[in-house]
């Protein structure tokens, strides 16, 4: 994707994870790492976007993403706009390129931009003037590369290093933006094996394509697994053509302790959230003691904060 | 008017002609190809040494947008670029507003087209009223008319029993059929092929599955009716072996294959480029390799131009939110060429696949050369390099994923009827 | 160049101790400026035995050329294992030119709390000051031309060198 990049091969928008190399995503954790102190500081800002305004784009309501954006947005001193776009039958595509001309009017520096279709973001930041940075927050199917990031930033911090890991991640991959930029994340950093759990309804086509083993048996989809990252399964797949009940999910595919001790002894266990408890994890699980889900909330912050530091920053640099 | 057409490579397959001649028209028709008629006095010559003359093109679905779209193109502009790229009869297909199902419409039709005085526009009429799969359509009223087929266009019948008396009723009004293999569920949310590049992408899929089910369904069908059948735009490998098949166990179906489909797979749509978004979609390197194939060896009669102008907000947008299909006329020429470059078929395969074997589909009287046939020619000039932008393009759409590419291959003359529509040689 | 670091550091620890002791400031802690005033806080913290652990600053994020040249890529994070509300902080940084770094450093520092005090310690000071900055310990002073640069080389053998700026 080397619309994200510029000549210099470096962030000018983050927008997916694919086609960035090993070094750059490192980069990207090593920032959020220096990041990551600040939240425990008195003052927990720093100057660093002061003066710039960041849109928070949101066309798919989400609270937790926006919050943690906005958040991330103020630790850097950056001012913050909230729009949530309602998503209506008539949020079509002529309104979308009008709603960028108003915000460019206004001056804004970054867009955050979440949108049920994929391909959206890459689309937005194609439309928008050259001087604004876009961060796509989830689009469709599609990516959402921050939320990779700071699972991968979670993994680093328990495990160290990305070599040998055995990562499975169970759940609704056909549907799961998660799932894409996170396999892509995975393989990347150069872990052993990604795999990939679930009913063959939820398990898209060709998924092998993107470096996944398919398993749609979760005793041996997670076993001897170094991670395990469940993905949250959404309401309208429930008693759907694709999944008769919430129950018998739970049944084949929950992750309970009894399953969770066929991974590795060591094994973590993460959640994008937010968790849908006794349908895709048990509570005891969630809560247990190899669980870093509470974790993943707070690195979201330190690696927002380093993804759109490194965008601006490279906005900034380019315009002089 | 007397015409002479001079010292082009004539390219004629259905009389078997490939050789550097002259071509002589009196009125609307070809007297001959070859040495100058007995007494024959040309009103004017036309110098064509070094272009390639043909039978004119035949294009068996086009969108003209007209009525009810006209924001996109019209009638008049769209049989004008037609006639500009080579093609002098066009057929429209009947998804207008309101749709083509019943003879005012086709009236309207054939005003704007006589007023256009562009290419002869054909009309596919409604195989269903509305397109809507209930009710048929007043089908002999359409035929009497004038129009020459009748279709669904790619509105899905989902319901077999009413596709099943549709095409019996067809058959005994004498119409072919044109029938667009979609299976209505397993295309309805997909807005590509279902592959590794659509899982990648995350844009919900068409599987092959659907066209496989559909060209099995609709064989079926035609079989047991009897009717002409027409099969448009195939875009599998395993749609055309089913084709292949039935042909040969003695079902005489005829087969089309979008020009896009030739020439672009998945892979194409790359990072979410809505020009690459079509229907059907586009599939995957192994079926365009049997597309090529099938046309090669025959087992595709024709190749279409499926034409689809949009307006500019069309595509403008997130690519599952963007309408599908180009707006394919001006770009047809030098996009056929290059399949030939490339050893796809060869140059007589390709022009016959766009006139003589459209023509035969279509029943009608002209797609050769042949003395007293329909003085219908085409005549581009296959080296003549030229970039294409909004300006080049006469079409009202501009959404071609060949815009700013510069191409080989212009149409510098057309004949329609004996009549000059199109000439920019001095 | 022959400076004799250790030496210069030997100096310095003797004068920083006297510049403690007369303003009777106690209980002092040392924050060095990476790279190289880390490495120059290290080497004077052990010499004057001070029992607190020694503060880093990144301040990657309080430069002020931010919207100039983007975001600077330094590897470490900031580290103050302390609490710097009423401190006597002793601040390291190798050469003082601009004053700049050590403005960043200073912002930096009040948004972990208020000290009660700040001690500028450099090893080189330069010409070149563009803000009211002064260091009250300096190791050595050197008057270089703009287009000349001087940098420390460590953490091991440490030594200072002088170069041509590229253009």
């Amino acid at each position: 994707m080397n619309q994200q990049l510029d000549e210099q091969n470096r962030l000018k928008h983050f927008l997916t994870v694919e086609g960035l190399s090993r070094t750059l995503l490192t980069e990207v954790l090593d920032t959020a790492e220096r990041f990551s102190p600040v939240g425990e500081r008195a003052v927990k800002n720093v100057p660093l976007l002061r003066g710039k305004t960041v849109v928070n784009l949101f066309f798919e309501p989400s609270t937790r993403t926006r919050t943690t954006f906005e958040l991330a947005a103020k630790r850097l001193s950056a001012d913050i706009i909230n729009l949530n776009i309602a998503a209506s039958a008539t949020s079509k595509g002529e309104s979308l390129t009008d709603t960028l001309r108003t915000l460019e009017a206004m001056q804004c520096d970054m867009f955050v931009v979440r949108h049920q279709n994929s391909g959206a973001a890459a689309f937005i930041a194609n439309q928008v003037a050259p001087h604004i940075s876009v961060i796509n927050a989830g689009d469709g199917r599609y990516q959402h590369p921050t939320q990779a990031m700071l699972d991968m930033f979670t993994i680093r911090r328990v495990k160290r290093h990305f070599d040998g890991l055995v990562v499975a991640i169970v759940g609704d991959i056909t549907h799961s933006r998660v799932a894409r930029s996170e396999i892509q994340a995975l393989s990347t950093l150069g872990v052993a094996e990604v795999r990939v759990v679930g009913p063959k309804t939820l398990i898209p086509n060709r998924i092998e394509a993107l470096g996944a083993q398919v398993f749609t048996d979760i005793e041996t989809g997670i076993a001897g697994a170094d991670v395990v990252i469940m993905l949250r399964l959404q309401q309208e797949r429930m008693n759907s053509p694709l999944l008769p009940s919430a129950q018998e999910y739970f049944q084949s595919y929950g992750l309970t302790e009894q399953r969770l001790k066929l991974a590795d002894k060591d094994a973590i266990v993460m959640h994008p959230g937010p968790i849908n408890r006794g349908i895709e994890i048990d509570s005891a699980v969630a809560d247990g003691p190899q669980s870093v889900i509470l974790h993943q909330v707070v690195h979201g912050i330190a690696v927002r904060m380093a993804v759109m530091s490194l965008v601006i920053g490279v906005h900034a640099a380019g315009t002089n | 008017m007397h015409l002479c057409l001079a010292g082009a490579r004539v390219i004629d397959p259905a009389n078997g002609t490939d050789k550097c001649t002259n071509v002589y028209i009196k009125g609307t028709r070809v007297v001959r190809v070859g040495c100058a008629p007995k007494g024959f006095i040309p009103d004017q010559t036309i110098d064509l040494k070094g272009q390639i003359l043909t039978p004119g093109f035949i294009e068996l679905g086009a969108h003209l947008r007209e009525p009810g779209f006209e924001y996109k193109a019209t009638i008049a502009s769209e049989s004008k670029a037609a006639a500009s790229s080579g093609f002098t009869s066009v057929c429209c297909t009947p998804d207008t507003m309101p749709v083509i199902d019943n003879a005012s419409v086709v009236e309207h039709i054939k005003q704007r087209a006589h007023n256009a005085r562009a290419a002869r526009v054909l009309f596919l009429g409604a195989l269903t009223h509305g397109l809507q799969g209930d009710v048929l359509a007043e089908m002999r009223a359409l035929k009497d008319s004038g129009c020459v087929a009748v279709t669904n266009a790619d509105y899905a019948i989902r319901d077999t029993a009413v596709l099943r008396h549709a095409l019996a009723y067809a058959a005994s009004c004498g119409l072919t059929v044109f029938l667009h293999p979609i299976d209505y569920w397993l295309n309805r949310d997909g807005r590509m092929h279902e592959g590794a590049v659509s899982t990648r992408l995350g844009i919900p899929g068409i599987p092959e599955a659907e066209e496989i089910i559909a060209v099995n369904r609709d064989l079926t069908l035609v079989e047991e009716t009897g009717v002409r059948a027409h099969f448009c735009r195939l875009s599998s490998a395993r749609a055309i072996s089913l084709i292949k098949r039935a042909r040969r166990a003695g079902l005489p179906v005829t087969a089309d294959v979008a020009l896009s489909n030739l020439l672009f797979i998945d892979q194409d749509v790359g990072s979410f480029d809505p020009n690459y978004h079509l229907r059907p979609p586009l599939r995957e390197g192994r079926d365009r390799t049997h597309l090529r194939t099938a046309i090669k060896k025959r087992d595709i009669d024709a190749i279409c131009g499926n034409h689809e102008p949009h307006d500019a907000d069309a595509k403008a947008t997130p690519f599952s939110l963007s309408a599908p299909g180009v707006t394919s006329f001006d770009t047809f020429v030098p996009a056929l060429l290059s399949l030939v470059e490339q050893g796809a078929f060869d140059l007589n395969t390709a022009i016959a696949a766009v006139s003589q074997a459209p023509n035969d589909i279509l029943g009608l009287d002209g797609g050769a050369l042949t003395c007293d046939s329909p003085a219908d020619i085409c005549v581009f000039d296959p080296s003549q390099k030229w970039t294409v932008s909004k300006e080049s393009l006469s079409s009202a759409g501009k959404n071609t994923p060949f815009l700013n590419q510069t191409m080989s291959g212009r149409v510098t003359l057309t004949v329609i009827a004996g009549r000059i529509v199109h000439n920019t040689n001095d | 160049m022959k400076i004799d670091v250790i030496e210069l550091l030997d100096n310095m620890s003797v004068e920083l101790q006297n510049n403690i002791n007369a303003a009777a400031r106690e209980n002092t802690v040392f924050v060095g400026v990476h790279t190289g005033g880390v490495w120059i806080a290290r080497h004077l913290h052990n010499r004057l035995a001070n029992p607190s652990p020694v503060g880093e600053l990144n301040i990657a994020f309080y430069r002020d050329d931010f919207s100039r040249i983007g975001l600077h890529p330094t590897v470490e994070p900031s580290k103050l294992p302390f609490d710097v509300n009423n401190r006597h902080l002793i601040l390291v940084d190798d050469i003082l030119y601009t004053g700049r770094t050590v403005r960043a450093a200073m912002n930096e520092i009040f948004d972990y709390g208020r000290p009660s005090s700040i001690t500028l310690v450099v090893l080189v000071e330069r010409g070149g000051r563009e803000l009211p900055i002064k260091a009250d310990i300096v190791g050595t002073r050197l008057n270089l031309a703009a287009s000349e640069h001087v940098k420390l080389f460590g953490p091991d053998h440490l030594r200072l060198e002088l170069c041509e700026a590229k253009t």
